[in-house]
């Protein structure tokens, strides 16, 4: 059944006694031509675009527990395409052009919100690199904004104007197009959109094993049986090493750390924007239920609990009214972790691996939600065709032996190390 | 009024008065605002979040899902406070929320005649048209409808109390179990810290009469505990979290001021003895006010004396609500018992003696009542009859409050016999008693506690029991029910039987899912009152056992914090420590304008210079190019590094040589990060054959002290060196200009400053006024000039020396002008050392060519890094007398798109009064091979296009003449 | 906070220390020209889920850097020892 506004009043009318499953629940075949491992934003939009564009039926995704339970389900939502370096900027700026139809796309309204996001700048050097961001946005046909500090106190007030800021504020970057959308929906729209191709998406069911036979897979050990494929794409987030290890591949150039994000108590409408602080690590937007969403920086060593510090939540409070003294009476309701799967130049990897037939799609940092279709559309060109899709070619695994880094922050190989 | 003439724990002989959207109410002191507003037969206190249903009181505790609040300090505003928590204090202002025009008439309610077409998830399923835009659209009103309290934009929060504490033991509740676990390991002589959230200790002994021998247990226990110096026992602090390490975040209320305090326990052991939480029963209109726990009111009616209702009835499934039919029966309130159990023949008897009559077997299916309620449909094997009724109370049993327990990972287990999750197997330094695991009597949690103490290693002594009596505390799993109307699952967020049903068809079935699906669960009180319930409900659709659903994980806080209590003190200019120079203070006293550079805050101009920074930067660069400035440039890192291998040291971490340094020289210097990209610059001098003084960036100097001590820790622990940091303990200064050295010289005549003495790059020791006194002879601005270290305090008073002998040529001066004067010179600083250039990026190749074996220099060498079109470091020479150049803009090579990514950016830019224009560094493609081009550089966002020159970037002096006086 | 025993300060809150990253990879020799070894080194990390060596430097106490043994799933703490007495 579809979902429109008809069909919610005439189900209404009788009870809602007519919706169907979002996706079937299946057992798995034995063989498939192509299995997705992991079924969170990444993996699902691989599947969907597999089959919408590229034709493919035969497919899988496996997930260990529930569709959305992994990052997809616990992340910010901040959506935004104003990266500095290529190819970042084509291709994130690809993804929002995914995100602006999704909905409809999709048939689920993933509440994508394009509320324009604002990074606040403490000094003029930061309003120059802020500048050069925007110009190199502008020059990509991305719309940019820079605000001077009146045009952003008129913008938003709530801030700490007064001469308590400790990092006086100079001015900030503006990107209208950005926003946030709801992550769970984009998780259940894929699920449910990819289901009506014909993927199969199975739940509680773990990969434990990668089965190898003369430097090509052959198929996947899963909690649920064996399973057949000659062609692997692995979307598990902050478990891409210990996937990896399964098919003998242990050196990757990535580390799982813990981010941690915070809700308060829903109130009504207060901050209309996502803002970010230029001065620390913190950011922040309302949720259309009401609750402020936020976040900071990772909690600081390798981890794989998702849970985190209490030092970390204490940073980021203080972050949070050292931008914003307003919210300090509002209350913090929840928070909680995800295991990051973190590169060293902090770009993401879609790749061939050394293994055939084993692909890769991780790396992404905190910064992957935004980029789910647009990793969804350039990873199931490398499934379906052996090749790199254009948008992603510069995001190959050699690139840190060749010295291309994509390093947006200039912070150097595991800079949350230091 | 429903407060009684006597009983309960407040105070009577006095009256306080708050007001209530806007009406003037009075209670007591031990009253908490929602006993106030009961004792002042107030029922309907809020609007649901969705449907905007008509709320009272359910709870008397921090579960309290339905009764939230704002409170008004002054210009504080508070929303989203349960009146269940709150303190009544004298004069305090309290608004109901989410309600428009008022509480008594809500517009919104119509939403609840839309409920059919809002059940859960609908908003995925619509608002996806007429155009793409649309949702814009919808949401702006669908945010403005979702919230509950209102937030104010004003600043009137201050400063929280934070402090770090330590406890053998922490107790977290102050029930049976908390307070006899406390006794036994306070005997044996830990330091215990017993954690309560509620203003009185004792948990659910408070909702035994005062005259009752658990009362009297509980005033011996605390006194008992009050004499043992060991012991604390924290009221109004609530347990939020449990972290790693084993410390738990505790926040405490003081409702005086509303700013809550942060204590950071650590805690070497934990005893869980937080209680368990009762459960409404779901039935159809189960959601009116009136409609309240049954412990809730038995605790409104001993604690506070008010009787919450005149005729009641009591629908529950366990022996533990029948107690408060009777406590309420013998207050005077008309009480019928509907129990969803056949007959407790014993209950039955003490009831039949109160002249309560009891419906057995029973089940509600609808309830009425506008703004409270007034009858309830009542069905059972004997019939259906409307009962009328002012409270209704309900129990559907206990959910163990098990939240801490699982914040570490631990999952909890269910406990057929309690309908119920309870914690899982506890690490060995934590462990649970009482409710909390199920124990539901007084008796067991007493002796439970003992034993979990003995269990944690503490010499703990079992405790004398009292003599309590029988307390019958039987339950069967409740049963749901439907009817005409909706049945609750979730009070807060409007969640229905209906709706779980809706997740289930559409296959939401994984408790998570059901959570987010359906928001069970995410109000402000994290369904406390609802997460069983609405497991429940869809392990019964689904026909399988509640234990095979699992539950969902708990997530810190345990009850909301206020982020101002989690920030503590960093508020305002205490957010980040502030770092001065120690001649501060002179330069606030003499007209500079100071600006924040990371944590510092320096001087950015002097006024005399000129009004603003635009002007007073051109006119310092003058000074110093025309006669001589002086800068503080004490924030410079500064590290000390001695040892024999002092110099191997230096030659790995620099890119370039420092083997040779002789003794009495410095050099410039810079380091790569091991993957190949610059890292910083600075200088270091050698001093002696084994002590040298290194000067790094203002920004670098920790992360480049820690790189030192990691390679001589872990990797070269061969070299006997020793680094230490002592950028505090030198004041620093430098003069520069064609007049520094005859200043210099008549301010410190004792020394020689010739150039033999001290030639460029040459090093100079000696004392000043007693204090150490290190010249470089380093020029940054390309003048002549010095570095002048010299030992803190007396940094100020070498600064005034300076300036009054070079008065009134020399001029301080200030970071604005700083900047300015290495562009001219060419120097890179951090817009160009930006974590992606290399040495020969920034035009330093040529330093490092023979060179081998130091940090980064393989890595630098891959292909990427060295290909021939990286932007690298050149000069720009604006050629527009009338326009300016811009640092950000794009540059673009001659007929090329100008689009894209450009083929390089302006970093720094300076108008050069020497030169009469504007100037600027760039990174360029290619770099210098492009000397003489002319190119366009483009500031989209201003839509300035600038045509400027690429030439070298040392525009001024570049043979270097002026450095040598 | 995790609560790390440094063998110079006694038992510290974490937020006193730098993170330094896993302490398995060992540096190659400052001349070693080998792109391999300096590439493994810098980038590539076994990441395990489960017991992990990593460097910490007690930045607020005694600054040493310091090799800690510690569980990325339970985050318990094993041996500490000072990297300048570590064998690997
Ligand atoms: C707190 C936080 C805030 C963030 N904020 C933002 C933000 O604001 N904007 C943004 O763009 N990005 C953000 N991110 C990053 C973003 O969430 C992730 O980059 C992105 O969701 C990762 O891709 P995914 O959705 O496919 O991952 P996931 O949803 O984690 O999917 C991976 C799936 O793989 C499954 N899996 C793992 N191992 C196995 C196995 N052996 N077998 C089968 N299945 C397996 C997991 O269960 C999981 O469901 C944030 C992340 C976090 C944690
Ligand atoms: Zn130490």
């Amino acid at each position: 059944m579809r979902n429109s506004a008809f069909n919610i009043l005439r189900q209404g009318l009788t009870g809602n006694r007519g919706w169907p499953r979002t996706w079937r629940d299946r057992t798995p075949n034995r063989r498939y031509d192509v299995v997705i491992v992991g079924g969170g934003g990444h993996g699902l939009a691989t599947a969907y675009y597999l089959a919408r564009r590229h034709g493919l039926r035969n497919i899988a995704v496996l997930e260990k527990g529930h569709i959305g339970g992994g990052n997809v389900g616990r992340n910010t939502t901040v959506i935004r395409s104003n990266y500095l370096l290529p190819p970042n900027t084509q291709f994130y700026e690809h993804s929002m052009q995914l995100w602006e139809g999704l909905s409809q796309e999709l048939n689920y309204n993933v509440m994508f919100s394009q509320r324009g996001q604002i990074v606040t700048a403490h000094s003029e050097d930061q309003l120059d690199s802020f500048a050069h961001r925007a110009n190199v946005m502008r020059a990509n046909g991305i719309e940019a904004e820079i605000l001077d500090r009146a045009q952003l106190r008129r913008v938003l007030p709530y801030l700490d104007w007064s001469d308590r800021q400790r990092f006086p504020i100079w001015g900030a970057i503006l990107q209208r197009r950005a926003g946030t959308a709801r992550h769970d929906a984009v998780a259940w729209g894929y699920a449910r959109a990819a289901d009506r191709l014909g993927v199969d998406i199975i739940e509680n069911c773990e990969v434990t094993g990668i089965r190898l036979e003369a430097g090509r897979v052959t198929g996947l050990d899963t909690t649920r049986g064996e399973i057949a494929a000659d062609r692997v794409g692995l979307t598990v987030a902050g478990h891409t090493t210990q996937l990896c290890h399964m098919a003998g591949i242990t050196d990757l150039p990535i580390e799982s750390h813990v981010l941690q994000a915070f809700v308060t108590e829903p109130v009504k409408p207060l901050v209309h924007h996502v803002v970010a602080y230029g001065a620390d690590h913190f950011y922040i937007s309302q949720s259309d239920k009401g609750g402020l969403v936020f976040g900071g920086s990772l909690d600081g060593y390798n981890s794989f609990a998702s849970r985190g510090n209490l030092g970390i939540v204490r940073e980021v409070a203080e972050a949070a009214i050292a931008l914003m003294p307003c919210i300090a009476p509002l209350r913090l309701l929840r928070h909680w972790g995800g295991i990051m799967d973190m590169t060293p130049d902090a770009s993401p990897i879609i790749s061939r691996t050394p293994v055939e037939g084993l692909y890769l799609n991780g790396g992404w940092c905190y910064g992957g939600f935004k980029a789910t279709p647009a990793s969804g559309v350039c990873f199931a060109h490398l499934l379906a065709t052996g090749e790199d899709h254009p948008l992603a070619a510069g995001y190959r695994l050699d690139r840190f032996r060749t010295g291309h880094l994509i390093d947006e922050a200039g912070a150097g190989p595991f800079a949350w190390l230091q | 009024m429903t407060r009684l003439s006597q009983g309960g724990r407040i105070d009577r002989s006095r009256m306080l008065r708050f007001t209530f959207d806007g009406r003037t109410l009075t209670g007591h002191p031990g009253d908490t605002v929602a006993s106030a507003l009961l004792a002042n037969g107030i029922r309907l206190v809020g609007r649901s979040f969705k449907y905007h249903r008509p709320r009272g009181i359910l709870s008397a505790g921090a579960e309290e899902p339905s009764a939230l609040v704002t409170r008004i300090t002054g210009d504080l505003r508070e929303p989203n406070l349960p009146a269940t928590m709150l303190d009544l204090a004298e004069g305090i202002v309290i608004e109901s929320q989410n309600r428009w025009p008022s509480l008594s008439f809500d517009l919104q309610a119509v939403n609840g005649l839309l409920a059919p077409f809002l059940g859960a998830g609908f908003y995925y399923k619509t608002f996806m048209g007429p155009t793409r835009g649309a949702w814009k659209v919808y949401e702006h009103f669908i945010r403005k409808a979702a919230g509950l309290g209102r937030a104010s934009e004003a600043a009137a929060w201050e400063a929280a109390p934070v402090r770090s504490d330590f406890a053998d033991l922490a107790v977290i509740g102050s029930g049976p179990a908390g307070l006899a676990a406390a006794l036994a390991a306070g005997a044996a002589g830990a330091r215990v810290m017993v954690i309560e959230q509620d203003a009185v200790p004792g948990g659910r002994l408070l909702d035994c009469p005062e005259a009752s021998v658990e009362a009297a247990w509980r005033r011996a226990a605390l006194d008992r505990l009050a004499g043992m110096p060991s012991v604390r026992v924290m009221t109004r602090t609530t347990a939020f979290g449990l972290y790693d390490g084993n410390f738990l975040g505790l926040a405490v209320r003081d409702d005086a001021s509303g700013i809550g305090a942060l204590v950071q326990l650590h805690a070497q052991r934990i005893l869980h003895a937080g209680g368990a939480l009762e459960q409404p029963l779901v039935f159809p209109g189960n959601d009116r006010p009136g409609v309240m726990l049954a412990g809730a009111a038995r605790r409104y009616l001993t604690q506070f004396g008010v009787l919450a209702g005149r005729r009641v009835l009591v629908h529950s499934c366990t022996d533990h609500a029948w107690q408060t039919a009777f406590d309420l029966a013998d207050a005077g309130a008309a009480v019928v018992i509907a129990d969803q159990r056949p007959m407790p023949a014993a209950l039955a008897i003490a009831a039949g003696s109160r002249g309560i009559r009891v419906i057995d077997q029973a089940r509600i299916t609808a309830t009425r009542g506008r703004s409270a309620i007034r009858a309830a449909r009542v069905e059972s094997p004997t019939g259906t009859e409307w009962i009328a009724c002012d409270l209704l109370c309900t129990s559907a049993g206990w959910s163990p409050a098990l939240h801490l327990t699982s914040h570490l990972g631990t999952r909890p287990i269910w406990l057929p016999e309690l309908n119920a999750f309870v914690p899982g197997p506890l690490p060995p330094d934590q462990a649970a008693a009482g409710a909390v695991t199920g124990a539901l009597t007084t008796g067991a949690a007493i002796a439970q506690a003992a034993e979990a103490v003995r269990a944690l290693g503490f010499a703990a002594e079992a405790p004398a029991l009292p003599d309590l009596p029988e307390e019958p505390h039987a339950l069967t799993a409740p049963v749901q029910t439907t009817g005409r109307g909706k049945a609750f699952v979730d009070l807060q967020m409007d969640v229905a039987l209906s709706d779980i049903a809706l997740a289930r068809r559409e296959g939401f079935e994984a408790v998570e899912l059901l959570k987010r699906y359906t928001t069970t669960g995410m109000g402000t009180d994290q369904g406390k009152t609802s997460n069983l319930a609405a497991l429940r409900a869809m392990a019964d659709r689904r026909g399988i056992a509640p234990a095979e659903a699992g539950t969902t994980v708990f997530r810190p806080p345990f009850t909301p914090v206020n982020i101002g209590t989690l920030a503590g003190r960093a508020l305002g200019q205490h957010y980040k420590p502030i770092r001065h120079s120690p001649m501060h203070d002179w330069h606030l006293a003499n007209g500079a304008e100071m600006i924040e550079v990371g944590l510092w805050i320096r001087p950015w101009f002097y006024r005399a210079a000129g009004p603003d920074a635009g002007a007073a930067y051109i006119a310092e660069m003058k000074t110093v190019r025309q006669a001589a400035g002086l800068m503080d440039i004490s924030t410079l890192g500064k590290i000390e590094i001695t040892g024999p291998d002092g110099a191997t040291l230096l030659d790995r971490v620099y890119a370039n040589g420092f083997a040779k340094l002789p003794v009495g020289r410095a050099r410039y210097g810079v380091m790569l990060r091991d993957d190949g990209i610059v890292m910083d610059d600075g200088t270091t001098s050698r001093l002696t054959d084994e002590r040298w003084f290194m000067t790094t960036s203002t920004a670098r100097a920790a992360e480049v002290l820690s790189r030192l001590e990691f390679l001589l820790d872990t990797a070269w622990r061969d070299l006997r060196v020793a680094v230490t940091s002592v950028t505090d303990e030198w004041a620093a200064m430098s003069i520069a200009g064609p007049q520094a050295q005859a200043i210099l010289t008549r301010a410190l005549p004792d020394l020689d400053l010739s150039e033999a003495a001290l030639p460029q790059m040459g090093v100079l020791q000696a004392t000043w006024r007693g204090s150490p006194l290190r010249i470089l002879r380093i020029s940054y601005s390309g003048e002549w000039a010095c570095e002048l270290h010299v030992g803190a305090r007396a940094g100020e008073a070498l600064w005034r020396h300076l300036l009054e002998t070079g008065a009134p040529l020399l001029r301080p001066y200030g970071v604005e002008a700083l900047g300015a004067l290495r562009v001219e010179k060419g120097h890179v600083a951090g817009p160009e050392i930006d974590g992606r250039t290399t040495l020969a990026d920034l035009g330093m190749g040529r330093m490092v060519a023979k060179r081998n074996a130091y940090a980064g220099h393989v890595l630098s060498r891959r292909p990427a890094l060295t290909a021939p079109d990286r932007l690298q470091l050149v000069g720009l020479d604006c050629l527009e007398p009338d326009k300016r150049l811009r640092g950000g803009a794009l540059i673009y090579g001659p007929g090329q798109p100008e689009s894209g990514h450009g083929q390089g950016r302006v970093t720094s830019v300076t108008f050069s009064p020497e030169l009469g224009r504007y100037i600027a560094l760039a990174l360029f493609a290619g770099g210098m091979a492009a000397e003489g081009q002319e190119v366009a550089t483009v500031h989209h966002i201003r839509g300035e296009r600038v045509r400027a020159r690429i030439v070298s970037p040392h525009f001024l002096d570049p043979e270097g003449e002026r450095m040598k006086g | 906070m995790l609560r790390i025993p440094c063998p110079c300060c006694g038992p510290r809150d974490h937020d006193e220390f730098r993170y330094g990253g896993d302490a398995s990879v060992p540096r190659p020799a400052p001349d070693d020209p080998d792109p391999e070894a300096w590439h493994a080194y810098v980038y590539r990390r076994q990441n395990p889920k489960g017991a992990h060596r990593e460097y910490w430097q007690h930045v607020l106490g005694c600054r040493q850097w310091l090799v800690v043994e510690r569980d990325t799933v339970s985050h318990r703490i094993g041996s500490v020892v000072m990297a300048r007495e570590w064998q690997a």
